[in-house]
């Protein structure tokens, strides 16, 4: 399973990302994490608000902080 | 409307307090406790009510609709949805490209994006407590015709050489626009009222203690003389200090009614909000990313005459919306 943060950085995106790696953590799965910052790449996905969730190069949730619980159903 | 918190924050203040309302102290006191509820009260209606709307309009559905119109009414459609559309200046450069890229003509885009933070439920609930629903509406209804007005400007102007080449050869992919339950909506609303009450709280309370201290402590004559209505820089000070502060500055805004009570001029203040939201030096350096220097100056210059106007307009106008 691979798991992608989109964002360019915002405060927002790091939290998303702390929670992602919780929940994984607390899933005890084995799942790439990756953080993509590059804009072009961010576009590719037809995201126009970040952070972004992105698994298995589906775009899971636009524009929000998923909580760790919400996270958790996505893996 | 608040009548009755307006009475029992003067039992509190006399009978609690043991303070009397005829005192400077009584009446900083009142001030500070009335503004605060009143104003805590009214953002969470606000931002809840107008949050949920906006979960309809997600970015990558205006740019749909925008797709499709052109002209003069792209520019009144853009400014439009730029009320509904959920923006933060973290989202201005993704959605700048997708407009774009979708064939949004610039004037259009920038008609979306001058309105879209000058009209935010956050201002619009403040204004409501502050100053009642006539301003707070005038203040929608003359953003909306800002960002109408600049984008004409700037689409007229044919810059769109000065975005940066890069934003023309973006691919953008498709994303299916999901669908939201009405729970999940007021999720999204309740989120944001959180999130915005988090951002501000701190900005407000230290603007309604500065107002509150105005309140009951500035001599009204001195301000009258050198900020009031009549004054011709006023407004033209006001916007250029609005500039390097940024939306948390919404806090200004009881700052502002204290001083209008003192008799500084209405329009002076709804063009120090404007230019606060309008015109920030971090969203300024973001947009720098996808645009020329020389079309931000166009920007910057455009709406900060446009906010400069309304301003002057305002004051000239007080008397009749007062």
């Amino acid at each position: 399973m691979a798991i992608k943060i989109l964002g360019m950085g915002c405060p927002n995106c790091n939290k998303l990302e702390k929670n992602v790696r919780e929940a994984v953590k607390e899933a005890g799965i084995d799942v790439t994490i990756e953080k993509v910052e590059d804009l072009k790449e961010i576009m590719k996905y037809g995201v126009m608000k970040t952070p972004a969730l992105v698994v298995n190069e589906e775009v899971k949730a636009v524009g929000k902080v998923l909580k760790v619980n919400e996270i958790k159903k996505y893996l | 409307m608040f009548i009755w918190l307006d009475r029992l924050m003067q039992l509190l203040v006399e009978k609690i307090f043991g303070i009397s309302m005829d005192t400077r102290l009584g009446s900083s006191v009142h001030f500070f406790f009335y503004d605060t509820i009143k104003i805590i009260i009214l953002l969470g209606i606000m931002i809840f009510a107008i949050s949920y709307i906006r979960s309809y309009f997600p970015p990558e559905r205006t740019k749909k609709i925008l797709e499709k119109v052109h002209g003069v009414k792209g520019n009144i459609l853009g400014s439009l949805l730029g009320i509904v559309t959920p923006f933060c200046s973290c989202s201005s450069i993704p959605i700048f490209i997708g407009f774009v890229e979708a064939g949004v003509p610039l004037g259009v885009t920038f008609s979306f994006l001058i309105t879209s933070p000058i009209v935010n439920e956050a201002a619009f609930a403040i204004l409501l407590a502050s100053f009642g629903w006539k301003i707070a509406v005038i203040y929608v209804a003359t953003g909306v015709i800002v960002g109408i007005v600049g984008g004409i400007i700037i689409g007229s102007l044919h810059m769109e050489k000065e975005v940066e080449e890069y934003v023309y050869q973006m691919q953008m992919g498709e994303t299916e626009i999901q669908e939201l339950s009405p729970k999940e909506r007021a999720q999204f609303a309740w989120d944001n009222v959180k999130q915005i009450v988090g951002r501000i709280w701190i900005y407000l309370l230290i603007g309604i203690g500065i107002g509150a201290l105005i309140h009951g402590w500035a001599p009204a004559s001195v301000l009258a003389k050198y900020a009031g209505p009549h004054n011709p820089f006023a407004v033209l000070v006001a916007v250029v200090l609005g500039i390097p502060l940024y939306s948390n500055a919404l806090g200004t805004i009881p700052i502002a009614e204290a001083l209008i009570n003192k008799g500084v001029g209405i329009g002076t203040a709804l063009a120090f909000m404007m230019a606060v939201t309008a015109l920030s030096l971090p969203e300024m350096i973001l947009l720098r990313k996808v645009i020329k220097p020389k079309l931000i100056g166009v920007f910057v210059a455009i709406t900060g005459v446009a906010i400069i106007l309304v301003g002057y307009m305002f004051n000239a106008i007080a008397h009749l919306i007062i």
